[in-house]
Formats: structure tokens, sequence, C-alpha cells
């Protein structure tokens, strides 16, 4: 590594090519999703994914200790445009999610990914080292990730407010909690779930019961699961040929370039494609760990390994969610699915996990992004 | 909880940096597990069930639409068609596919500017199909309307416009009650067959006649067009098509040109021709009317020309022919005389008719007031004597009368391809006893030897005792051209018999007895036949006494049916037949029985002076019988709509046109020209048994 000027070597090349990899491929999919044709999906998703790998690189050059510093206000502040979104909504009349803001729709809830994230990390790293087996070590995270879940749950957004629980919860194990509690609050909620249900809007229990037998009503809640399953399964092992999936193009599937674009990409690539897919979300879940075991610092390598596990929330919770393993839960498949919001707080992880292995590398001296 | 107690694991940096470590590979672990199971997971879906899913996608995708079979043909002897298939554009309503059933009616009665009857029938049609079975709109449309529709298709779910073949009866309202006419399955036929064909749009099943008794012949095997459609239904191309094989070809006995001439010719009565074939007893005719037109039967029948059917005192909707009984009155008499000489009396044995005779304590009327005075077998058939029967067959009975009826066919039961046929009756002794549990009585027997009382024959009876007669040979009736059957039996009666049989028919048509009217026009070929009159009302002796009353003076159900049999030529029967007039009363010469009978036989031996015969007499009815039913329907019609107020009373002289028209099914049979037929009963022989 002489040659090649040094910050051209330190430019994070292979986990771009990657990302260029999975959203190149989606910009395929979504092509074909609309027929074979550039408009309106892939041009949008391909500008999207050019404007927000731009922002991604441009928060990896800031210091990891300002995502630290503004954690917390940017909790704040997230939190505070979730009460003004359900005050809105409140005075409309009905479920809201978003903000207004004239140029654009703002969801704050998406934003609550991430910052849930950094915030129990900074938590965590502020917390001196003797008090983690304490009761203090809890109830305050606890609390910093009831009242986002509490707020999106009332949305009602139950596949956000999972995410926002568990990207929370992941980085309290990480934290190093005693291992007896997850296991205890586990068989906790395993008996609590039915007296849970009960709770749940009319429609989340459709989609829950739908989901346990899809084929109990085809052509009514279980029709998005059950077109889904049957695009997967036709698609075979090596799929029908691009440009030419039944399902999505005589629009049997809902939502084929949306929630349930992998859909779209396994009838038309098979078991291949899908394959390929998963291991290249693999490769960028091993890429985020390994950064989160190379830092040394706390609140990094916390921050690392949970905004690594919130995009893997994404890709599993949709996976399973495609492939009838999990209620429809409306959570989109990064790089895949068309959509700006998801795809900017994917980019928001990736740019800041980005941040850490810069600053990880330049303590180590090593371009390896291993 | 257990933090109080911190005491248990000493937790510095570097042990919490241990955890960590450890924890983020648990967690990578994870999610490393969690790829391979959902790798897993698709592999399941995607290998394991690729069978399962891939057939599920295509059932999806293709769309299998079954194509209604053409119907086969019904041709007549000559192969002619009576029924055949046309070309047509239709549009049908899927009732479980419709949104808004309203809208879309009206939308669609814009587009096709559908009549407000149409449009009520297609909700009545509406309501009553259980979802499944489609409901016609409209058929033979133009190429314009249909493409009117289909390019409007996304706005009216549930409307199937589609090209298929109608069903045509070229002869119309003549063929009605003969072949039937077809119809969309009922929601019973669909759930006692459960065959999806029976719910395809365009498919008809026969409904009545033989269109009904062949249904499975004529019915082909469908052809299928399969098409990718999407989520929505809308076509995006045809894949496959197969074709569909059209139902077998039946091939009649009938001369569809005699029955359309015998339905002509019946002209405004309510009648029934029937010709038979005296070599083996093919049915060349069988005409009942007034008729339903089937055509219109057969695309769905307007709400309006249906009640207008059913309220006819003329009975369009009933088969006369079959399901018609009447006393035969005097035609039964050229039978009695065979009975009579069988049993061994002479035919120059002679009777005198005094006018009436005294049977127990009943005076029995001559229908002539005074008197045949002496008369021997012919002369009584001829001039139609009630008493000559009356005497001889007392010296009889009535056993051998009914033994002899039997063999000439009346009471008996065809096997024919209709769905129903009434067939009759010829009393005797012993029925007497079973059905009354009354004792036989002498004036039984007169009543009967002139074709009273008890019995009833219809008109196909009537021809099949005309041809037996002719033949001596128990010709059985047949519909079917070239159909295998077995040489039939004697009637059991001696040729020398037959002969004067014949001579006295003869004498009826040709030797100045009671049937003169149906002499024959044709060079060569004479007419024999036997006229006669049923009365349907009593005469009391008070009625007698100041003088029986003349039909015309009657209302049309208490008229006389008028009744004609017979055979041409005389001495080498080749054709019999049989016409009954209901309610005819003898009051219109032209249109009786015996004419009729004699105008029908001659279309076979000369067509043409037949048909220019024809045509000049129609102009005096008011035209051919399909456009007098347009006249009566656009009469109906508005007579309906004044009734309901919603066509305004137009000036004096049209409404008395159109309440004369409407008037007059329920008053008169004959409605145009009324003055014509008064001067054109020059000899109704008006009195009570047979003229």
């Amino acid at each position: 590594m002489s040659i090649v000027p040094k910050p051209l070597t330190e430019f994070p090349w292979r986990i771009l090519a990657l990302l260029l990899a999975i959203a190149g491929f989606g910009t395929i999919v979504l092509y074909s999703a609309a027929s074979g044709s550039i408009f309106p999906w892939a041009f949008n998703q391909g500008i999207r994914f050019c404007i927000f790998s731009a922002m991604a690189l441009c928060l990896s050059r800031i210091p990891v200790e300002v995502f630290a510093r503004y954690a917390f206000p940017a909790y704040g502040a997230v939190l505070a445009a979730l009460f003004l979104v359900e005050l809105i909504g409140g005075v409309a009349g009905g479920s809201q999610r978003w903000i207004n803001l004239g140029f654009m729709q703002l969801q704050p809830s998406e934003f609550m990914k991430p910052i849930i994230v950094l915030t129990i990390a900074r938590f965590y790293a502020l917390l001196p080292v003797g008090e983690i087996r304490r009761w203090n070590a809890i109830w305050p995270a606890l609390a910093l990730i009831g009242f986002p879940w509490a707020l999106v749950l009332i949305q009602p957004d139950l596949g956000t407010a999972t995410m926002i629980l568990a990207g929370g919860i992941t980085v309290m194990f990480l934290a190093g909690l005693p291992l007896r509690l997850f296991v205890g609050s586990g068989l906790a909620v395993a008996a609590i779930i039915p007296i849970a249900f009960s709770f749940l809007h009319d429609y989340q229990k459709n989609r829950v019961l739908i989901f346990l037998d899809p084929e109990s009503d085809p052509l009514g809640a279980g029709y998005h699961i059950s077109q889904s399953k049957i695009a997967i399964g036709s698609g075979g092992i090596w799929g029908k040929g691009f440009l030419k999936g039944s399902q999505s193009h005589l629009d049997y599937l809902p939502e084929g370039h949306t929630d349930f674009v992998f859909a779209t990409m396994a009838e038309e690539w098979g078991l291949i494609g899908g394959t390929l897919l998963i291991l290249a979300f693999m490769l960028l879940f091993r890429w985020g760990i390994r950064v989160a075991m190379r830092a040394q610092d706390k609140f990094a390598r916390m921050a690392a390994a949970g905004l690594t596990t919130t995009i893997f929330f994404y890709v599993a919770i949709n996976l399973m969610m495609v492939m009838g393993l999990a209620p429809v839960v409306g959570i989109p498949l990064p790089f895949m699915s068309y959509g700006g919001s998801s795809m900017l707080t994917v980019m928001l992880c990736i740019g800041i996990i980005m941040a850490i292995d810069r600053a990880g590398k330049r303590r180590a001296g090593t371009g390896n992004w291993r | 909880m257990k933090f109080p107690f911190p005491k248990r694991k000493i937790v510095t940096e570097a042990t919490q940096s241990f955890t960590f470590s450890r924890r983020a590979m648990v967690v990578g672990g994870l999610q490393g597990a969690i790829g391979a199971v959902l790798v897993g997971r698709m592999a399941w879906i995607s290998v394991v069930q690729n069978e399962k899913y891939s057939l599920l996608s295509e059932s999806n995708r293709v769309n299998l639409t079954l194509i209604p079979p053409r119907r086969g043909w019904i041709i007549d002897r000559n192969g002619r068609p009576l029924a055949n298939n046309r070309t047509d554009f239709r549009v049908d309503l899927i009732p479980q596919r419709i949104v808004d059933a309203e809208a879309t009616i009206s939308h669609l009665a814009r587009l096709l500017k559908l009549e407000p009857d149409d449009v009520d029938r297609i909700r009545e049609d509406l309501e009553k199909s259980a979802g499944f079975r489609p409901v016609q709109v409209a058929d033979k449309l133009t190429y314009d309307q249909y493409a009117a529709i289909s390019v409007r298709l996304p706005d009216l779910p549930g409307v199937a416009p589609s090209q298929g073949f109608s069903r045509h009866y070229p002869a119309g309202a003549t063929v009605g009650h003969l072949l039937g006419y077809v119809g969309a399955a009922t929601a019973e036929d669909y759930k006692a067959r459960r065959n999806p064909l029976l719910i395809t749009p365009g498919f008809k099943i026969g409904k009545d006649g033989l269109e009904k008794a062949f249904d499975g012949h004529l019915t082909g095997k469908p052809g299928a067009k399969r098409v990718e459609v999407t989520a929505r239904g809308k076509i995006v191309q045809e894949l496959t098509t197969r074709t569909d094989t059209p139902g077998r070809t039946i091939k009649l006995t009938i001369d569809a040109g005699l029955q359309e001439f015998a339905g002509r010719r019946l002209a405004t009565q309510s009648g029934s021709v029937v010709v038979i074939d005296c070599h083996n007893g093919d049915v060349l005719a069988l005409a009942s009317m007034p008729s339903f037109d089937p055509n219109s039967f057969s695309d769905g029948i307007s709400h309006l020309e249906y009640e207008m059917l059913s309220k006819d005192d003329h009975v369009p909707l009933r088969n006369k022919t079959l399901q018609g009984l009447y006393p035969p009155g005097s035609t039964v008499k050229p039978m009695v005389a065979l009975a009579l000489l069988e049993a061994g009396i002479g035919p120059q044995e002679t009777v005198n008719c005094p006018g009436a005779i005294r049977v127990g304590n009943t005076l029995f009327h001559c229908h002539k007031r005074r008197g045949h005075g002496p008369l021997n077998m012919r002369g009584a058939i001829a001039q139609s004597c009630d008493i000559y029967f009356y005497q001889m067959a007392q010296r009889i009975g009535m056993d051998r009368i009914a033994s002899m009826a039997r063999r000439v066919g009346m009471g008996q039961k065809f096997d024919l391809p209709f769905p129903s046929q009434s067939y009759g009756t010829v009393p005797d002794p012993a029925w007497k006893e079973r059905k009354y549990n009354q004792k036989w009585q002498v004036y039984d027997t007169v009543n009967a030897t002139i074709g009273q009382g008890y019995m009833l024959i219809n008109p196909l009876q009537m021809a099949v005792m005309a041809a037996r007669l002719a033949t001596g040979k128990q010709l059985m009736p047949n519909f079917i051209y070239g159909a295998p059957k077995p040489d039939p039996a004697s009637v059991g009666a001696s040729e020398e018999h037959l002969v004067v049989i014949r001579d006295a028919m003869n004498a009826v048509v040709n030797g100045g007895g009671t049937g003169g009217a149906a002499r024959s026009s044709i060079p060569g070929v004479m007419v024999a036949g036997k006229t006669g009159t049923a009365q349907v009302r009593r005469i009391t002796m008070a009625e007698r006494a100041g003088g029986v009353r003349g039909n015309s003076s009657l209302a049309f159900k208490l008229r006389d049916h008028a009744l004609f049999q017979g055979f041409a030529p005389f001495d080498n029967p080749r054709y019999a037949i049989a016409c009954i007039i209901e309610h005819g009363g003898h009051m219109i010469r032209n249109e009786d029985a015996p004419m009729i009978a004699s105008d029908t036989l001659s279309y076979l031996f000369d067509p043409a002076k037949a048909m220019e015969k024809l045509e000049t007499l129609e102009k005096g009815w008011g035209g051919t019988p399909s456009e007098r039913q347009a006249r009566q329907m656009a009469a109906f019609r508005l007579a309906k709509a004044i009734e309901k107020g919603e066509a305004p009373t137009p000036a004096d002289n049209a409404m008395n046109a159109a309440n004369a028209s409407v008037a007059a099914p329920t008053t008169a049979p004959a409605p145009p020209p009324a003055a014509d037929d008064e001067s054109d009963v020059p000899a109704p022989a008006n009195s009570t048994a047979a003229p």
C-alpha cells in the first residue's frame, strides 16, 4: 500500500461496492416490477441511493464523539416529534405517523430506530463499570426505550415499535447486563403474549391470526402472504427469468415494489437470487459486527453492533414476513424496497458505522476493512 | 432481583470488554443463524413446494373459459334447416362480479338503447339468479355496440361481452310448439348437474319440444380458451384455444315448407294441423297456432310479451297438437262405420232419419231438424246423419266400437319425443265402471258414436286415425327421419270394408256431403275426409224450442270446435291430415277446418299454387303470423302504457284503434276485417252435432 495514496486506501471501497451491488440489484428488480421501465421506481431509487451514499460518506468523516455527544439531544428531539405527531393525529382524528413540513413528510418514528441504539449505547457508555449489574443500569434504559416504543405502538405501527424495542434491548444485551434477565423476561413475555394480544387493534389481531393461517382468508387479509409465497415458491431454484414474473407483472402480488419486493425478486431470480441477496446482507452484518468488535470505545462498539442489528432487523423481519414466518407488519427491505425514509435510516446507520470503522482504523493504522 | 448483591461477580473494564466481544459474537452468530434459517425457508418454499406454488401461480395467471359448443342443427326431411345457429355479439351480466347493479344496468341501457321492458326483465333475472348464472342483457348486437361495451369494460365490472352463436328458427312461430325453444340453464339445472358448462354465458339448453327431448344429442363438446389475466381480470393475451365440437344434427320427418304453410294457413284461428305420411307414419307437419316465436323465447322473452301470450284466449303457450284434447265429434263416424261393418252390418242397410229419436227418456236430435229421411251407410257418413249412428250403434254395442276406436289410435299414447302429451279417452262400460263406478247407459253409447260425451282425442291421434282408416294399417307417428320401425300391424278390417269407408269419406267432400269446402283444387287428386263439430256447451230443451243460437252470437269460449280429418288421394291414400279449430264454430268458411285441411294437402301436390292462394288470403287476415303478432304486441304495449298513464291519451281515433285491438283477443278471434268475415260465411251449418 505504497503507490495508492492514503485517502484512497482509507476510503471504504469494499463496503461501498457491497452496498452498490445490493442497491443495484434492487434497482434492477424495481425496473422489472414496473414492467420493464426505469420510471417511476428504478430511477428515483437510483438517485436516492446516490444521494444517501454521499450522505453516509459525509457522516463517516464525523468523529464518533460527536454522535455520542448528540445522542441524548437527538433522542429528546425525536421523542418530542413523536409526541407532536400523536397530538396532530389526535386533533385531526385517526392515526398519523408523519409531520408535514411542507416540502416533505417527516416520519419521526423512522429516525427513532437508529437513535434509540445511539441513546442506549450512550447511556451504558456513561454508566460506571461497577453499576452494570445494579438496578440503576436497567430502569433508565427501559424508560428510554419504553416512551418511544409506546408512542409508536399507539400510532399504531407494530413493526416500527418492535424494531425500536429490539434495537434497544440488543444494546442492553451487548452492554453486559446479566444473561438471566433476558432469559427470564423472555419467558415472562411468552406468558404475557396472550394477554397483550387482546389489547391489539382489530386489524393487527387479524394480521397475526392470518399470519398463523394465511390460507384461512386467501382473498382477504391473508392475500398478501398467500400471493407472496406463491411468487417465491413458483420461482423455483433458477427463477422464471428477468421480466417474466407473472405474479408481479399481472398484479397478483400486492406491494410488489415496496414491502414485498423480495417476492418480486425471488419469482424472477429464484432461490439463487434470494440466497445471494441474503449472503450479501450477511456480509454487511459481518462487517458491522467486526467493526464493533474492533472498536475500543464503549459507545462506539455498542453503537456499531446495535446499528448493525437494526439493519438486520429490517432484513430479518421483512424476509420472515415475505416468506410467511411473521405477520405482515410493514417493514421494508433495505436498499430493495422502493421508498426514501427507510433508505435514509439505513444509510444513517451505515454512515455512523463507517465513522466508527474509520476511527478504529485510524487508531489501529491499518487499511484493511476487516 | 439479585441486583443488590454485586459481590457475585466483579465487573471491570476488561471483563466488560470481554463480555461485549462474546455477546457481539453471539449476536453475529444469531444473525448468521437467522440468515441460514431464511435461506432454508426459501429453499423449502421454492424447491420442495415448488410444484404446488407453480400450479397456484399458473391458476392465477391463466384463466380458463369454456366456449359453449354450437348446438346441432334440426333439419327437415329435405335438409332444410328448422333450427340453426347464427353468429351474434351479445352482452351478459355476471351477478357475482357486479359492484353497483343499478348503475351498471342504466349505463348499459344508455349504451345499447334498451327498451324499458327489457330493463325490467334484466332486473328481474338479476334478482332471481343465484349469483353464478349469467344474465343476458342483450344479444344480436351490431359490431359497433359490441365494441362500445368492450372499450368501457374497466368501468363496468360484471359485464361480459362475448361473441357467440344464437339459436335461430327460420320459420319463426310456426315451429314454436314443434321444436320448443332454448334458454339459459336455471339454478335448479345447475344444482342438479353441476356442470360448469351450464353457467357459461351464451350456453343454452333445450327447454321444450324437440329441443328438450334431444338436448343431449344436440349439445356438442365445449371448447376452451386459455387467457392470461391480471389480478383485476384484464385479459393480457390469449394463450391457446381449443375449438368446440358442435352438436349432432337431427333430421326430422317434418317438411319445413308444409309445416310453415300449415301454420300460416291456420290464419287467425286457434287451431292445429297434423299431416302424416300414409306410407310409414312419418309426421310431415305438426302445427299449433297461434304460437310463441321460439326466436324471442330463446333470446329471453320480455315480461310484456310473455304477459300478452299468457293472457291470449287463443292459448299460444299450449301445444294443441299434443296437449289439446277435444271431443272428436262426427269425425269418429267413419271409424264407427268400420266397426259396424266388422260387426256384420251391411253397407246398404238403411235407417230412416226423422230428425230425432227417443233413447230412454231423452230425445236425441239429428243436426238436421227436419231429418234426412232413409239413408244407407254412405249417405249417413256423407250427410253426417246422427240418427243412423244412434240406431246402428245400439245394435252392436259400445265394446265393439271401443275396440275399433283403440285400433285406429284413439286413446293411444304414442312414444314421442315430447315432454308431455295428453292422450284422451275411449270410453266403454268397463272404463265407466272403473272411473265413475256407474253402469254404462244406452245414451252413453249414443253420445260416444257421435264423438261426444266422454270421448276425447288430440289432433295427432286424429291424424293417426285418418291414416289408419286410409290404409287399414296401424301406422305409428314418427318424427325422426329414417328411424327403423317394425311393419305396422293391421287394423283388422278387410280391404272391402275399407273401400266402403273411403268411398263414403270421398262422398263427404265430393259427393254433396258436409265437407264440400274441402274439395281439392288439384286436378286428379280427390280429398276424402270427415267433418266434425264438437259442442262445448249444453243445448237446453228451451233453447232448442226457440231455435239453437248461432255461434256468432256466442262468446268465443262457448263456440263449437270445428274438426276435420281426411286423406288424399281418396283412392290411393298418400297423406292423412287432421285439423281442429278451437271455438271456430264454422263461422268463416276460409278459416274453417275443411278448407284449411284441403289447402294444406294441396301444398303437398302443388306448393306454388297453394302458396299463391295463401298469400291472397293472408292479405285479408292482416299479413303473416309474425306481422300480426308484431301488431298485436304494439297494441298491447300501447294499451299497457295508457293503463299505467305513461302514454298521453292520443286523439280519439288512435285511442279507439288501440282499444279495439286490445279488446280483440278477449272477444273476437279475427280482429282486422270484421266486415269481410261476415260476408265470407255462406253456409255455416250451425246445429247440434255435425255438419
